[in-house]
């Protein structure tokens, strides 16, 4: 019967429907609700169980209220008349009217206008607080059975109360308001549960935590928040640049930018052109060129030109956004990753992975764990030999010193490939070879394919312990991968100059073609109408953006294929022969070399990492990429789960780049941060072709701004934005931003000051115990002991009690 | 969300998602895990709260519990009478404890339960060797085992009493990289 009060949760309107058969149904409701007189029993009843979840209100109050009770109940009997004309009330008011019919049958007859203005705060404050139980009540260690209690107690004096806050004249609206209220934690409530149920995966995720532990479905996990990100950004691409273009933009064939060449329509259906991004999938919504700068197209009058420049603004902004917050959130979780003072206690207490459910796996844990433990052992019996420090340090420096070599190595490499096929492409590509023609991606994913095993080869020269080792070779590819990138970038600034000065040329044949042109209809008849070229004859500007826009969706095709292929022959193929050839092969294939495979998370994360920053960087030039990511991901998804349970096995040893998830979250940031500089600067400096793409014409692409601004908004607002955007408010502003992070910066540091002594405090006292004992007799070192220790702890607790931990 | 299920009243799956980090769909799915345990004992109806307890054995058959080597003091400590039988309230709570949303504070709280073996609030060195021969299956040596737990009391006993208060485990485990990752599971 308790557990039913929950049904008063239930919407007001149909409380207030039933409202009389409701009374009949619970016999308590009844007793209360009809016969007054025979209240007084229920009402102490009720009023002992208030008092005790009131225990936060001041005793004051509630003898007060037993007095103002008894002076009401003398009150009701002559307030007979008013009840009735409150009964009909009810069914008019909607929410309050629940809140007035508890009030009436409930325990306590509390009229606002009665309560003084403390009380009401008390009562208020006991209202709060009790929400805040309700909210908080899911992490309290308590059994289900108590919390079930709570929350309905709770919940009852929530409802209880509420209704008497809301004063007066004003309790319409206030009752209003909670119903509101309670309406919008229900449809929170239902999104969350929606939002749950859309995540995909699940399962999949699930079945590799069972079978590998926690750090290989870690890089699943983050693959399937990558998958998130790039579905928004698809979303944003596709659905305010291609889909307006190519249904209300002009239609293919219409005017030359958006037509194949005449001297290209011959091949421009062929596989090979296309697979090239040349052909009909150059001249189409996935690339810039196709996009004309017409202000406004169809019958919306979308803008176009400016939806491009703010799609593009806008997905590095939502990235930056979610990127943020996800390192926010993961801020708090992590302890201190390379501390070793409880290197035997975090052994004990938190290696075992409590997402094993595969008995394989558990026995490669329980030998990992064995062996981990017995490595402690020994390295806390033998003494800290001294071994050698110098040739160990002049090891390390070797193996710098080979890095950086092979890091130069690989970027003059790129370099001198993206020269190479700049001067192909003057010849014409139909003179070379397929190789020839796919040099510079080809190149490029190779690096990105064998460097990395020499990095790992090369520090085995350096000695390291797994974890610092693990951090070092992530830092070196992660600067591989840099460097590569940047040597591509540069590379390609020297083709986009090239292209501008072709240009130039361009334009002056241009002219030149258009007046002959002019010349020769002149030359007839004056009346004889205007030809009419077809678009594919018209000479056509060299267009950059296009062609920065091909090579990066090119470079990611290829390096998709790489992945794939290199997880197709070193997994796959592999594992094959591993199994089927150790039938008759001289040693144990699987136990030695070269054995199953492992999976190699910290590699992958990087690669993932890697190509969102290519996306990043070309997603301006070819709107196309983002929907070849989400495509990327989708099939990487699932062909990376299958490899990965048909073909490796699980880890021996695990050792995780660092102790959070902000490691790799902090490789996301810097790489968002390194990809977006490109692309801005090339929208700050290099004017756009005068040929293609929605910001031809323009002197500067953010111009689009200024000319949304000049033409669409009413002429006060320019007037504002030119003031706004001057250099003498620009700047006090930017000092303005600065001032603030460095005090909430200070801010924080001095909050966590107090937590760091108090928990350096105990360690500290005891280590002055340890010294003292060392010289003195261990009486003093026992006084000694006593009152440092139990002093520090004292605070400690204090800090705990106060709110150290909230 | 909107699926005609006669298991439990609406003001029961609101009530549980108040009190645990499950939407509604996990705790249906989460009371069909419990069902198939037991399909006997465990009635479909759960609308007048039934008081039905699936025994310890049962519960550890579970695939996410089977291979783990805390799994009885595990589910020992979720259970009302401290024997190891779930309530499907307690069910819930143990999931719910365990799983990726539960905050840190609540997963240090019922970490120390668990390694608690003898129940007295405080984790004695008998207790960490029974932890240590849980984990290494008894690979371990007398000598090793008894050096290891000493090393660990010296670690992180602060008070010094020779055993883990809760106190002092907290602050040992707040610092751990592993713990909350490793502490999880999937349900």
């Amino acid at each position: 019967k308790k557990k039913r009060g929950n049904g008063r949760r239930k919407g007001a309107s149909k409380e207030a429907g039933e409202g009389e058969e409701e009374m009949q149904v619970r016999p308590e409701k009844r007793e209360r609700g009809k016969r007054r007189r025979a209240k007084n029993d229920q009402e102490a009843k009720g009023r002992e169980r208030d008092e005790e979840e009131q225990t936060k209100i001041k005793s004051a109050k509630t003898t007060k209220t037993r007095k103002k009770e008894k002076s009401r109940k003398t009150e009701e009997e002559e307030g007979e008349g008013e009840s009735e004309e409150r009964n009909t009330k009810r069914k008019k008011k909607h929410g309050s009217a629940k809140k007035e019919e508890k009030e009436e049958d409930g325990g306590k007859q509390v009229r606002p206008e009665s309560l003084s203005p403390e009380e009401l705060e008390k009562l208020k404050e006991a209202v709060d607080e009790r929400k805040k139980l309700i909210q908080g009540l899911r992490g309290k260690p308590w059994p289900m059975k108590k919390k079930l209690v709570t929350l309905r107690e709770s919940q009852e004096f929530v409802e209880k109360y509420e209704g008497a806050l809301g004063k007066g004249k004003g309790r319409k609206l206030y009752a209003y308001k909670v119903m509101m209220t309670k309406k919008w934690m229900k449809f929170q409530r239902d999104f969350e549960n929606f939002k749950t149920a859309c995540i995909p995966w699940e399962m999949k995720i699930k079945e590799i935590e069972s079978h590998f532990g926690s750090s290989v479905a870690s890089y699943f996990i983050f693959l399937r928040w990558m998958y998130g990100i790039n579905m928004i950004l698809f979303g944003l691409t596709f659905g305010l640049v291609m889909v307006p273009e190519a249904l209300m933009g002009r239609p293919y064939g219409s005017i030359p930018r958006k037509t194949v060449p005449r001297a290209e329509e011959a091949s421009a259906m062929d596989f090979a052109v296309l697979w090239d991004w040349g052909g009909y999938a150059q001249y189409s919504v996935l690339f810039y060129g196709y996009y004309n700068s017409q202000r406004a197209i169809g019958w919306l009058k979308f803008r176009m030109p400016l939806s491009y420049f703010l799609v593009g603004v806008g997905t590095v902004a939502y990235s930056y956004m979610v990127v943020i917050r996800t390192m926010a959130r993961n801020a708090n979780e992590s302890g201190v990753g390379d501390d070793n003072s409880f290197n035997f206690s975090w052994k004990m207490f938190t290696s075992w992975d409590y997402l094993i459910g595969n008995p394989e796996t558990a026995d490669n844990k329980f030998a990992s764990i064995t062996t981990s433990f017995k490595e402690a052992i020994l390295e806390e019996q033998e003494s800290r030999k001294d071994d050698n420090i110098h040739l160990t340090r002049f090891l390390r420096v070797l193996a710098n010193f080979l890095v950086l070599c092979c890091l130069a190595g690989s970027g003059y490499l790129i370099y001198f490939v993206v020269r190479r096929s700049q001067k192909f492409a003057l010849d014409g590509l139909e003179n070379h070879t397929w190789w020839e023609r796919n040099e510079v991606n080809m190149v490029m994913s190779l690096l990105g394919m064998f460097c990395p095993m020499l990095f790992d080869v090369i520090s085995t020269l350096e000695n390291y312990h797994p974890r610092v080792a693990l951090q070092w070779q992530l830092g070196r590819i992660f600067a591989l991968f840099l460097g590569n990138l940047y040597t591509f970038i540069i590379a390609l600034m020297d083709e986009i100059n090239l292209k501008r000065e072709e240009e130039k040329i361009i334009k002056f044949n241009i002219t030149m073609w258009e007046a002959s042109l002019y010349n020769s209809t002149v030359s007839e008849n004056s009346t004889a109408p205007p030809v009419t070229i077809h678009p594919a004859d018209v000479p056509r500007g060299p267009c950059w953006e296009t062609m920065v826009g091909q090579e990066f969706v090119r470079l990611i095709i290829s390096d998709t294929m790489t992945t794939y292929i290199t997880l197709l022959i070193g997994d796959f193929l592999r594992a094959v022969l591993v199994r089927f050839l150790n039938y008759c092969w001289c040693w144990d294939l699987e136990a030695g070399f070269p054995s199953y495979s492992e999976f190699d998370v910290s590699g992958n994360v990087l690669g993932l990492i890697f190509n969102q920053g290519m996306i990043w960087m070309g997603a301006f030039y070819a709107p196309c990429l983002p929907a070849l990511n989400v495509l990327r991901l989708h099939v990487s998804m699932y062909l990376q789960c299958w490899a990965v349970m048909c073909c490796n096995v699980p880890q021996e040893r695990v050792f995780k780049a660092s102790g959070s998830n902000n490691f790799y979250m902090a490789m996301l940031l810097v790489i968002l941060f390194l990809s977006t500089l490109p692309a801005i600067y090339t929208i700050v400096t290099i004017p756009p072709s005068f040929d293609c793409g929605p910001f031809s014409g323009k002197k500067r692409m953010f111009d689009v701004i200024h000319e949304t601004l000049e033409s669409d908004f009413p002429a006060w607002f320019s007037k504002v934005f030119s003031y706004a955007s001057n250099p003498g408010l620009v700047l006090p502003f930017i000092l303005l931003m600065v001032l603030a992070i460095y005090y909430f910066t200070l801010a924080w540091i001095h909050s966590q000051k107090p937590l760091c002594f108090l928990f350096v405090c105990p360690k500290r006292g005891k280590q002055e115990e340890e010294q003292t004992s060392s010289t003195e007799g261990t009486n003093g070192s026992r006084g000694g002991q006593k009152s440092s220790l139990t002093g520090c702890r004292a605070t400690k607790q204090q800090c705990f009690i106060t709110g150290g931990r909230e | 969300m909107g699926n005609k299920q006669t298991t439990f009243t609406d003001e029961q799956l609101e009530a549980y998602q108040d009190c645990t980090f499950f939407t509604r769909k996990e705790i249906l799915r989460l009371h069909g895990r419990y069902r198939e345990l037991a399909p006997h004992l465990v009635p479909l109806d759960y609308t007048n709260n039934p008081d039905i307890k699936v025994p310890l054995t049962l519960i550890i058959t579970m695939p996410e519990l089977k291979e783990n080597p805390f799994r009885d003091r595990i589910v020992e400590t979720f259970s009302e009478d401290g024997q190891g039988n779930l309530s499907f309230n307690d069910f819930v709570d143990m999931f719910s404890a365990l799983c990726e949303t539960s905050p840190r504070e609540l997963k240090t709280i019922y970490a120390f339960k668990i390694y608690d073996f003898n129940r007295d609030n405080f984790i004695c060195k008998e207790d960490m060797e029974k932890t240590l021969n849980k984990l290494t299956k008894g690979e371990l040596t007398p000598e090793e085992v008894t050096l290891v737990c000493d090393k660990a009391i010296e670690e992180a006993d602060l008070d010094g009493d020779n055993k883990l208060s809760f106190a002092d485990f907290e602050n040992m485990i707040s610092k751990a990289p592993d713990f909350l990752s490793n502490f999880h599971i999937r349900i």
